[in-house]
């Protein structure tokens, strides 16, 4: 096979990984301080899509611009269901908050089908057909900006969690309930704030990938199962996880499109979360447990 | 009935349980002491199969151990309760025991009949019928004998059943288990409650540091001053060791 | 914590059986045949997940996979090497109980719980997803045609009403299967196993073995009812038969109605068939009957988790003391 042709594919896959990583981001920290799993990620992301969507129709408004009004809003969004629904039921068994989660996954996925219908929107600006070249390769350039966008937002992401009072006390709760409490965090005030946080992500990621993807109210399916391979991959509430995870799956999807076709190839990730969960369900930089 | 053979076990750098090693005999009661943290746990789990075993044997009624299933263990006669209750939490103090009750037989009539008995035996006849995440900390402590015993084991384990009653639920208890000794059930338990050890026990053996120290009938045990410093720490007196 | 439902008498359950036989005769039209038909098929898939999820406490949201497992294996039997169509049904158990053997022994043995257990399945099913949607033996993404030729002997019915009967045995079965858990060594074992997994191995139980046994007869219902469905629609497709809105449904009756008791499903299956037919006719919205079932869910594992049937058990007898 043509090197060009596996570069090509190496490069896509990571650029679209990037994207992945930051879908993944939010998960695993929803995951690391509210040790809950967050079934509704993928249908909030779909909701964040039809957003974008709506905005550029009705608003005319670039998608990587309405970025200013989709990740506060998705904040509050997160903030909010936590608040209302998430919060009461944080406590108790594992598997009851799953189904909460999965129960408003349900409810997203049927609104959205409600009101948008079942046809698949894509959206195209300007620059959707422009192309980068590097050397003989193209990429094109909304893939580009949205990798470089996303990569981005994690650091920053990763600088507000290591720096920042909040994000300080942030790790003090995924670390130390308990503790934390005693020395007079707010706890259920962080746990709010980090869905916040994890909703916002994909309000964030919405609109970088609405220009490169397409959404439908049957979208959501699709980006939970890769945000949990990313997720578990990685191992659950490790944000290097997270990086590596998103590219090794971004990967993982382009060359299985390149080697097993557009069918078949879709098997990499599910292939790869079924067997990290066998063999190594703390993923790889995980804590065992 | 049990012998346990330098028992080692390891968690990393850490040796939790170091050449452990002590004698059951039938139809006794033994019982195992020592200060917090001295591996007393660790070495039932290991015992009962629950915990690898990194060193030395486990011999239960002269056959090794070592290494078999959890499940495969109790089947053969040695069952233990734990030191965190752990109740079947909706199903009822009935249904709970019968749990343990189906180990000995394979119908539902029978198996609830004898759940019933059993119950009665504990003194928690008048509650069958209530769910089992209800219960107070004594009755669940109660509830898990219950259940253990339904098994109809030959060795039972107890893990500090008595921690956290108040002293009249203690002694009722201490008679339960007198009586489930004499229906020929031997009795190995871990307990810091003095009271009940010096009651119940022909035997003790003390556990420090995850070696076992000293060894033998009650009266001596409690005297020994290296015990005493177990507990009480360097350069302590003689006297009586107290609790924990 | 509230306890389990107390068990119905056997004059109620024969009740119930007449109720369900005679309603094709009352209600003879072909939308309520049909309604009946969505009923009770919905509650032998939910029963299906029940007894692994309700009963067992393995919950898993891939339950579909031993859904098209059975679905294709009767369906290529049939449409590619002509064998007769009633054989799927012994077929479909056999494939779907396999699957179950499967994904139970790699995931039991891998000592996946609760959620991760649930997760896998899911991934399971989307892998057999992919795997229906690329191969040639499947028809691929097109699905599976079953020519139309309505005669008993060919497992199409030629009046629904023959659909409706062999749906209720199957319920029949199903429930009969639920209350012999009830009263069995087997199902107490389950219930422990459900209850406190450690507890339970403590006391003796194989705990893996008991899983891998539950799963193994959940797979088998379930490729029944992949069975059944193809017969009754004379259609497949990856999506269909693999895709995630069947595993929801399954879930979503058995939850709603009651996890782990033996009506659960049937009372689940009854109110999401009412609610998505009378959706259909009343507005054309798609995907309300699903907004509103989610929203049950939700709502009962808040305040209900014992499901409709404890609602209906408070409400029509005193609470014993």
């Amino acid at each position: 096979m043509d090197s060009t042709i596996l570069i090509s594919a190496a490069l896509n896959g990571l650029l679209v990984g990037g994207i992945y990583t930051l879908v993944a981001s939010g998960l695993t920290l929803i995951y690391g301080v509210l040790h809950i799993i967050n079934f509704a990620h993928g249908s909030l992301l779909m909701m964040g899509m039809f957003g974008v969507y709506y905005l550029l129709i009705k608003l005319r408004l670039d998608p990587y611009i309405s970025m200013l009004i989709m990740v506060p809003a998705m904040y509050a969004i997160g903030y909010v269901l936590y608040k209302g629904l998430i919060g009461r039921f944080s406590s108790g068994k594992d598997e009851n908050i799953l189904l909460i989660t999965l129960g408003l996954s349900i409810v997203l996925e049927n609104l959205a089908l409600m009101f948008f219908k079942g046809d698949t929107r894509t959206i195209t600006v300007g620059y959707s057909d422009t192309m980068v070249e590097l050397g003989p390769l193209l990429f094109s350039l909304p893939k580009v900006i949205s990798f470089f966008i996303a990569m981005l937002l994690c650091a920053l992401l990763g600088l507000y969690i290591k720096k920042s009072n909040t994000g300080k006390a942030i790790r003090a709760v995924a670390k130390e309930r308990m503790g934390a409490r005693l020395v007079g965090i707010d706890v259920d005030r962080i746990f709010a704030i980090s869905y916040g946080i994890g909703v916002a992500t994909l309000g964030a990621a919405a609109c970088l990938l609405m220009p490169i993807f397409y959404v439908s109210p049957y979208t959501g399916h699709v980006f939970v199962l890769v945000a949990f391979t990313v997720v578990v991959l990685g191992g659950m509430g490790s944000f290097l996880g997270a990086v590596v995870g998103g590219l090794i799956v971004g990967l993982t999807e382009s060359f299985g499109g390149l080697f097993l076709g557009e069918s078949l190839g879709q098997i990499g990730i599910s292939l790869i979360f079924i067997l990290i969960l066998l063999f190594r369900p703390q993923g790889l930089f995980g804590a065992r447990g | 009935m049990l012998a346990v053979n330098n028992l080692t076990k390891r968690f990393g750098g850490l040796t939790a349980v170091d050449h452990a090693s002590l004698i059951v005999p039938e139809g006794k009661i033994i019982a195992l002491i020592g200060p917090n943290g001295a591996g007393k746990t660790t070495l039932f789990a290991c015992i009962a199969g629950f915990l690898s075993i990194d060193e030395g044997d486990v011999q239960f009624l002269t056959t090794s151990v070592k290494g078999r299933p959890v499940h495969e263990i109790a089947r053969l006669g040695m069952v233990r309760t734990f030191q965190i209750t752990q109740p079947f939490s909706r199903l009822t103090v009935h249904e709970n025991i019968a749990v343990g009750a189906f180990q000995r037989y394979r119908h539902r009539k029978e198996a609830f009949a004898y759940a019933h008995e059993i119950a009665q035996q504990v003194g928690m006849g008048s509650i069958l019928e209530l769910p089992a995440a209800g219960l107070t900390v004594a009755m669940r402590k109660r509830l898990e004998l219950a259940r253990t015993l339904a098994t109809a084991p030959k060795l039972l384990l107890l893990d500090e059943v008595m921690a956290g009653l108040n002293p009249t639920e203690i002694s009722e208890i201490v008679d339960v288990i007198k009586d489930i000794r004499a229906q020929g059930v031997t009795i190995l338990l871990i307990e810091h409650v003095m009271q009940a050890v010096m009651g119940l026990s022909e035997y003790l053996y003390v556990l420090s540091y995850g070696k076992i120290i000293a060894e033998g009938p009650p009266a001596d045990v409690v005297r020994n001053p290296i015990v005493v410093e177990a507990y009480l720490g360097h350069g302590a007196t003689g006297g009586d060791s107290g609790h924990a | 914590m509230r306890r389990t439902p107390e068990p119905i008498a056997w004059t109620g359950h024969v009740l119930i059986l007449a109720v369900a036989c005679i309603f094709p005769f009352v209600f003879p039209s072909p939308f309520m045949v049909n309604f009946g038909v969505l009923a009770l098929f919905y509650a032998f898939i939910g029963q299906s997940w029940n007894i692994a999820g309700g009963f067992a406490g393995q919950l898993s949201f891939g339950h579909v996979v031993f859904f098209g497992a059975g679905a294709y294996a009767s369906t290529i039997l049939q449409v590619r090497f002509g064998v007769n169509p009633w054989i799927g049904l012994p077929v479909s158990a056999v494939a779907g109980g396999l699957v179950g053997w499967l994904i139970g022994y790699l995931s039991f043995r891998a000592g996946l719980r609760g959620s991760y257990f649930a997760l896998i399945t899911l991934a399971f099913a989307e892998m057999l997803r992919i795997i229906a949607n690329s191969v040639e033996i499947t028809g691929g993404g097109l699905g599976l045609l079953i020519p139309a030729k309505p005669s008993v002997a060919n497992f199409q019915f030629p009046e629904r009403v023959g659909f409706y009967f062999l749906i209720l045995v199957l319920v029949t079965v199903s429930i009969a299967i639920a209350i012999w858990l009830k009263h069995s060594r087997f199902g107490a074992q389950l219930a422990a196993i459900r209850e406190n997994e450690d507890a339970a191995r403590a006391l003796g139980i194989n705990v893996f073995s008991e899983k891998l046994k539950i799963l193994i007869l959940s797979g088998a219902l379930g490729g029944i009812g992949g069975c059944f469905f193809s017969q009754y629609f004379l259609y497949i497709d990856p999506i269909i038969v693999f895709g995630v809105d069947k595993s929801v449904e399954m879930l979503l009756v058995s939850m709603i109605g009651g996890a782990g008791t033996v009506y659960g499903p049937l009372i689940g299956a009854v109110l999401l068939a009412a609610i998505s037919d009378t959706a259909r006719v009343v507005t054309n919205i798609q995907g309300l009957s699903l907004v509103i079932y989610g929203g049950l869910l939700i709502l009962i594992i808040a305040f209900l988790p014992n499901g409709l049937i404890d609602l209906i058990q408070r409400l029509t007898k005193r609470r014993p003391k």
